[in-house]
């Protein structure tokens, strides 16, 4: 945000924090130690927000819960920002000297009354006014968010909406107050410092700045392609129009992990060359040409970021199995059986030459993540103590830099509609156990593990006249399953639940829609339209 | 006030006759431990506060009719400690025999045997007929074992597992005086109750009484052997929450999990999938 791919603060802000609002994140479950520092915010007495479709673990511990509907974040979010211009809460003197754009976003938000906010999120008008009122009056504020967010055919927009609210009181760029995305994955983040963005180099440096790219040009005495490359939706296309026909996949198992797979696997098979580097022989790559067999985690070197922006070591602690090796080591050798003449690098030589490039990186050796236990970036030289919250500048009168802009965004319901035909919302996510498709959590054996289900409300169960444990077939706009039903009360009537973990046994992204966001590429996960039927028995 | 004046204030007291200057808001335990005095804890612990369970830690305190807690007693301006009174060293000696003859120790840690040696505690003085705590090991699932015979009842199980990490609350004591234990609700088996099995309990546990399934079953087959493990420090695999892991392993193989107390993501506690969901990295090897 603001130019930077992070998150704003540290995880100890939040214990220190007076409003702790969690949108769209059962970090309870997906995020535990996360929520750990969360729950002493709690304790030291931070008012609580849930905002979540389900009345998930985590908004159990919330002051207020608001159920809202899936996909209508933007519109309760607008309504939110209205209510703090017309209740005279905003931080005038933040917008005037910090942002731009405020007269357009104080506009586009006039037509969301908390009584129209109440009609499409399904959240009471009261419960808005009192989330925007104590947000915009507290001292210092949180604002936390994941997939529930992101997974939408608007990602980018709930997130605009979400940093809108953040400028209009002033809760960024100072300790306490701050926009937190926590990372789904151990080094999703770092992923993105490393440049394995389509259109960024290591550093989140953009590749269309030329002068940009002539640095790592000089360094790397190649030419770098002047344009953004495609992110994995537009590859869908591309791979769908003929332009794109082979495919290097590392470390991903899409086959199971991307919506519609039914439409994935077709991708996948008219191929004319998939390689696929795994840990595992996964869905995906029994697809493939050639199977890489990678080195795993305990088995490389190697840093990750977490989700307040701090690299940490990663080590070796046993021996690859076979002839699998890591990442760094098939790379270099792929690249010398092209004819280049590349060493294999140890990790951190490698690491090296990235901060070099990459100056939010650039204080960061070994020696010093050795010592400090990990550092946060911004850390531009080997004197810098890493930062723990971002934007303070924001804050310098007058700021440096440039201003925050406000983004005026406009509800925009989820792409896969409820009718008579297709009455029930489908969203999905993870459990406390279990991780994404399974490939590594399954091979443990859990006592808490929730196998592939169905989740539904017990009033839904009702009037379908199922019980727990019965057999129903779900079906989509793109296919159907059958799966066992148990029942959840922190679901309301209308809204289903599925959990990603068990693609063998119940692939609940055959029946999800690959609408997705133009700006991100992430697919709506989030909102599928369902019809469930009971499985009649012979 | 700023943190560096909060940091400047300190108190002065005496510990066995030595003057010292200490900040203020340490403990007694602090103190005696900022002197080089190795007084015996168990129910102390450096990331939570303190339960006042065990007595192990007992220091003499000039003008106090009682003997105080060392590990929870705050230090205050003037006060005058001495750990090695007579009454001191018999209430320690005679609280480590009595936990020593009601529950098994052995597998406590090496700084127990040293503390018990420096006491002169003897642990089978009371006779082969004193009341212990014996109980089969609860082994309920694939993940932990619960093994109360060594259990010390000090509470930083259902600490961890309550206000201090966890705020899951699935464990308490029940019973009273003797028959006290830890239990779930109504005693029901650990997959039955509300455990989330983040072993946050396991990594406070000073007897052992809480172990790791894999722990458990190489210690019973007498494979286990800390002098071959090593340990590595690094990141868990899962969420992008960066807790730091250490991984212990035998013989190129993964044995257990942990996470350092000190590292101020983790305070030491994980959730199921960074102390548990672990053997895939060795699966590919059993194929």
């Amino acid at each position: 945000m603001f130019g930077a791919g992070g998150g704003t603060s540290s995880y100890r802000e939040i214990e220190e924090t007076d409003l702790i609002i969690m949108w769209g994140s059962n970090a309870r479950e997906a995020h535990p130690i996360f929520f750990h520092h969360v729950l002493k915010g709690v304790r030291n007495g931070a008012r609580m927000f849930a905002v979540d479709p389900r009345r998930t673990s985590s908004a159990a511990w919330a002051d207020v819960w608001l159920g809202i509907d899936v996909g209508s974040d933007i519109a309760l979010a607008n309504a939110v920002g209205r209510e703090i211009i017309h209740s005279g809460l905003v931080n005038q003197e933040f917008i005037d000297e910090a942002t731009e754009g405020f007269d357009d976003y104080a506009a586009s938000v006039e037509e969301y009354t908390l009584e129209k906010a109440e009609k499409i999120t399904g959240v009471p008008a009261e419960a808005i006014g009192q989330l925007a009122r104590e947000y915009a009056r507290a001292e210092t504020a949180q604002l936390c968010w994941t997939l529930g967010i992101t997974e939408h055919h608007n990602a980018t927009d709930n997130v605009l909406a979400l940093i809108n609210l953040s400028l209009l009181t002033g809760h960024v760029g100072r300790y306490g107050s701050g926009l937190v995305p926590v990372r789904g994955q151990n080094n999703v983040q770092g992923g993105g410092d490393m440049g394995a963005l389509p259109n960024k180099l290591p550093g989140f440096q953009d590749v269309e700045d030329q002068q940009k790219r002539a640095r790592f040009e000089a360094a790397w005495g190649a030419e770098i392609p002047a344009k953004a490359g495609k992110h994995i939706s537009l590859m869908h296309e591309a791979m769908d129009e003929g332009d794109l026909t082979a495919l290097y996949i590392i470390g991903e198992n899409p086959l199971q992990s991307e919506a519609d797979s039914t439409e994935m696997r077709r991708r996948l098979t008219s191929l004319d060359f998939l390689v696929v580097q795994d840990i595992f022989l996964t869905a995906t790559a029994e697809l493939a040409d050639v199977v890489l067999p990678a080195a795993g985690w305990g088995e490389t070197e190697g840093t990750f970021t977490s989700s307040e922006r701090r690299v940490q070591r990663v080590r070796k602690a046993i021996d690859p199995p076979g002839e699998a090796q890591d990442d760094i080591a098939i790379l270099s050798a792929l690249a010398r059986a092209m004819g280049h003449h590349w060493p294999t690098p140890t990790a951190e030589e490698a690491w090296d030459e990235m901060r070099q490039l990459s100056p939010l990186h650039g204080g960061m050796s070994y020696e010093r993540l050795d010592e400090s236990g990990g550092l946060q970036w911004p850390c531009p030289d080997l004197d810098h103590p890493g930062s723990l919250f971002l934007h303070g500048r924001l804050w310098e009168r007058p700021i440096s830099g440039r201003r925050a802009p406000f983004h005026a965004v406009e509800d925009d319901p989820p792409v896969d509609t409820l009718t008579e035909e297709f009455p029930i919302r489908l969203t999905t996510g993870r459990r406390l156990d279990s991780f994404n498709t399974g490939v590594q959590s399954g091979r443990y054996s859990s006592p808490r593990r929730i196998p592939g289900v169905l989740d539904l409300s017990p009033e839904d169960g009702d009037s379908l006249g199922v019980i727990e444990g019965d057999r129903v077939i779900v079906t989509s706009r793109r296919g159907s399953l059958e799966a066992p039903v148990r029942f959840d009360r922190s679901l309301r009537p209308g809204l289903a639940f599925m959990s990603v973990h068990f693609p063998d046994d119940v692939d609940v992204n055959v029946l999800t829609l690959d609408a997705w966001d133009p700006k991100s590429g992430t697919a709506e996960f989030k909102a599928t339209a369902i019809r469930v039927e009971p499985l009649v028995s012979v | 006030m700023t943190l560096t004046e909060r940091e400047m204030s300190t108190i002065t007291a005496q510990v066995n006759g030595e003057t010292m200057e200490v900040p203020e808001g340490s403990t007694i335990l602090d103190a005696c431990r900022e002197v080089g005095l190795d007084l015996p804890t168990l129910c102390y612990g450096p990331t939570m506060t303190a339960a006042n369970a065990c007595r192990v830690c007992v220091v003499e305190l000039e003008g106090s009719r009682t003997l105080v807690p060392s590990c929870s007693r705050a230090l205050e301006d003037g006060m005058v400690i001495r750990t090695g009174t007579e009454r001191a060293q018999h209430s320690r000696r005679l609280v480590l025999e009595l936990l020593g003859s009601a529950s098994e120790l052995d597998r406590s840690g090496d700084q127990l045997d040293s503390w018990m040696r420096a006491a002169r505690a003897e642990s089978d003085r009371f006779g082969p007929n004193a009341a212990t705590v014996a109980t089969p090991p609860k082994i309920e699932d694939d993940l932990y074992v619960r093994d109360y015979g060594r259990c010390i009842l000090c509470y930083r199980c259902v600490d961890a597992c309550g206000v201090e990490h966890q705020n899951t609350f699935a464990i308490t004591v029940a019973g009273r005086g003797f028959d006290a234990h830890i239990a779930t609700e109504f005693d029901v088996a650990l997959p039955d109750s509300a455990c989330v099995y983040c072993g946050n309990c396991i990594a406070v546990c000073p007897t052992g009484a809480l172990v790791g399934r894999v722990e458990f079953d190489m210690r019973e087959d007498d494979t286990w052997d800390e002098s071959r493990q090593e340990v590595t420090r690094t990141v868990c695999f899962y969420c992008g929450v960066g807790c730091n892991l250490d991984l212990h392993t035998q013989d190129g193989r993964i044995v257990s999990v942990t996470s350092p107390h000190d590292h101020d993501v983790t305070l030491g506690n994980l959730c199921i999938k960074g102390r548990f969901g672990w053997s895939f990295v060795s699966s590919g090897k059993d194929d």
